[in-house]
């Protein structure tokens, strides 16, 4: 049995334009490692959203990816101003993105609605005043 | 023919070993080994980057000299629209078109006539072919094609489709020829294309999209330009009346040269043109996770400026452009009204397949042992990407470990440790040598 394949990134919330590179990166190991296109899309859709998030909501913090045989799991920590009302959060459409955020092509409340429709796993842990954990999971089905 | 055949090669004689390719390479298929580059097949996708980098001119395209043309007993000349751009004052295209029949070739047929029906074709689809995935992208680059075929496997199903012009070109001159000449057997017939890339002459050679090509031969732009320049001053002074009419595409056509001339053609505001290998693999990426899903079209060219900035060419890929935008102002939109007969094969005859080189292997779990390994390894890696190791980047250097086609220790600042750590083991065991042959002043290994 092999051991599971430990990843860790630290997400910056200084610079936006940064934003999305580790799941860029996490992309091509998911490519090396042979995993089907569908998974792959997968993943790096769940990741790229819930990166974006933390860049722009809560100032960066640390994404960590564990891939064994049957799984990728994710987990997103932050120490940002959490999520008060994480159900209307979830809610298509729900933003709280700032004007300027906005101008930059965010905002639209699809990140959180994303990542739940791509992984099958999904849970938020929140209090606000202290940060946000999401941890996600998807599933290698035949892989 | 070969699986991995390339417009690319090298001599060896002049490439000095440094890393200018190796750092440019988009799909890093190049190493340094024995002191010369050498190219990964499977990963070159022909984008003749090593080409315009390398300084000592080491890296060499591939194509077809012009001596070739005495092979065969009748010839066409198939040239690409970026052929018009490169001359200066030129202010009709049938000067350049006949200049090429004074070369030698007995019939020419314009690689922007069949552009304008791949365009025509490509409206009709996007319009009526709903089940297509959406948006689409072009598929006339052949170094945009074999990248995503390399590196983006989701997005395969998103290539439109059809032939290049290239080919339908060459499909409908060829056609052209056997009617008019029956007495001539295929052997007898070359089709030559004029080209401004060498991703052309590998899509040629070793088509993906069909079983076979149509085109004989290649020349390169920058080898035929000077001849045609000594030409096209005899058929200028002529005057214009007295040129024989040889054009056959308008501003369409030929607009396909530069970029966001094919997306133009589609009649549709909703596109996005990229040029240049690396804005290619941005929009790409973005692409792959659902991003753009609006536009309806994505045209990338892996050349700055689109194919006016092709290797073979001689112009500055901008200076062509604008001279194409003067050339083409009185021209009509288009000249090509096909009936459905005389169109040759359009579309693809065989799908493009995903080539999965990237994988460390077929089986899942050696691969992820595989990158478990290389991580590590990268993690004692200094992280420089320096490219003394004849690698790219340091994660190259890595995942070459876990594949076997390098050591850690090529790494410069790996080896160092090494050759320290031997050192202390030299210095050590220096002071164990027995007895008898010590010198009769040292003292035995403890005493003071
Ligand atoms: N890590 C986080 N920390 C604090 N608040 C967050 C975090 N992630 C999401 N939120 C809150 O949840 C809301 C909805 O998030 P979601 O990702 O669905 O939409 P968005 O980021 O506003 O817009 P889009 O993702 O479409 O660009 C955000 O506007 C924000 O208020
Ligand atoms: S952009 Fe044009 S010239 Fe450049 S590689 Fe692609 S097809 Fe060839
Ligand atoms: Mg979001």
């Amino acid at each position: 049995m092999p051991k599971n394949l430990k990843l860790h990134y630290d997400i910056s919330g200084e610079d936006y334009t940064r934003a999305g590179e580790a799941s860029a990166q996490l992309k091509q190991v998911l490519r090396q490692l042979g995993l089907s296109s569908s998974i792959i899309r997968r993943v790096s859709i769940a990741m790229y959203e819930g990166e974006i998030n933390m860049v722009i909501h809560a100032n960066g913090g640390t994404i960590d990816v564990e891939i064994d045989s049957a799984c990728v799991s994710l987990i997103l920590k932050d120490t940002g101003p959490g999520i008060s009302e994480i159900d209307l959060a979830m809610k298509e459409g729900y933003s709280t993105a700032s004007e300027s955020v906005r101008s930059m092509g965010f905002g639209a409340g699809m990140g959180l609605p994303n990542m739940r429709k791509h992984s099958d796993y999904m849970k938020i842990d929140s209090t606000p005043g202290v940060g946000t954990t999401v941890y996600m999971k998807i599933a290698l089905g035949e892989e | 023919m070969s699986k991995n055949l390339h417009s690319v090669t090298l001599d060896s004689e002049k490439c000095k070993g440094c890393i200018n390719c190796i750092k440019r390479c988009p799909t890093q298929a190049i190493r340094v080994r024995n002191g010369k580059a050498s190219i990964i097949d499977e990963r070159c996708i022909d984008c003749g980057e090593c080409i315009r980098v390398c300084r000592n001119h080491a890296k060499l395209p591939i194509y077809d000299p012009l001596s070739t043309l005495d092979k065969y007993k009748y010839k066409v000349a198939l040239p690409a629209p970026a052929l018009y751009g490169q001359f200066n004052y030129l202010d009709n295209i049938d000067i350049v078109l006949n200049a090429l029949l004074s070369f030698g070739f007995d019939d020419v047929f314009e690689v922007a006539k069949a552009a304008e029906i791949v365009s025509d074709r490509t409206r009709t689809i996007m319009e009526e072919d709903k089940a297509l995935p959406h948006p689409l992208i072009s598929s006339a680059c052949p170094a945009v094609v074999r990248l995503i075929r390399v590196r983006f496997p989701e997005l395969l199903s998103h290539l439109l489709p059809l032939n290049a012009p290239i080919e339908l070109a060459a499909r409908m001159a060829l056609a052209r020829v056997q009617a008019a000449r029956p007495d001539l057997s295929r052997e007898e017939i070359g089709i030559i294309f004029i080209s401004p890339c060498a991703a052309k002459v590998t899509a040629t050679r070793n088509p993906l999209s069909t079983e076979r090509s149509e085109v004989d031969a290649v020349f390169a732009i920058k080898d035929i330009y000077p001849h045609l320049l000594s030409f096209m001053k005899t058929i200028a002074l002529t005057g214009d009346e007295d040129i024989p009419e040889v054009q056959g595409a308008g501003r369409m056509g030929i607009s396909w040269c530069g970029s966001g001339g094919e997306s133009t053609a589609l009649l549709s505001e909703n596109y996005l043109a990229a040029d240049g290998i690396e804005n290619v693999i941005k929009v790409l990426e973005d692409l792959e996770d659902e991003r753009l899903l609006e536009l309806d079209f994505i045209e990338l060219n892996a050349c700055v400026a689109g194919c006016v900035g092709g290797i073979l060419t001689v112009e500055n890929p901008y200076v062509a452009n604008t001279r194409i935008k003067k050339l083409r102002r009185f021209m009509p939109i288009s000249l090509n009204h096909f009936t459905e007969a005389e169109r040759g094969k359009i579309g693809w005859e065989t799908p493009v397949r995903f080539d999965p080189v990237l994988k460390l292997s077929s089986d899942y779990s050696e691969a992820l042992e595989k990158m478990q390994r290389l991580k590590e390894i990268l993690d004692g890696l200094p992280g420089l990407d320096c490219g003394s190791c004849g690698a790219p980047t340091c994660a190259t250097l890595a995942e070459d470990v876990v594949r076997g086609g390098a050591k850690e220790s090529d790494c410069i600042f790996k080896l160092r440790d090494y050759v320290r750590g031997l050192v202390s083991d030299m210095n050590r065991l220096e002071g164990f040598i027995p007895p008898p042959f010590r010198a009769p002043d040292e003292p035995e290994p403890g005493q003071c």
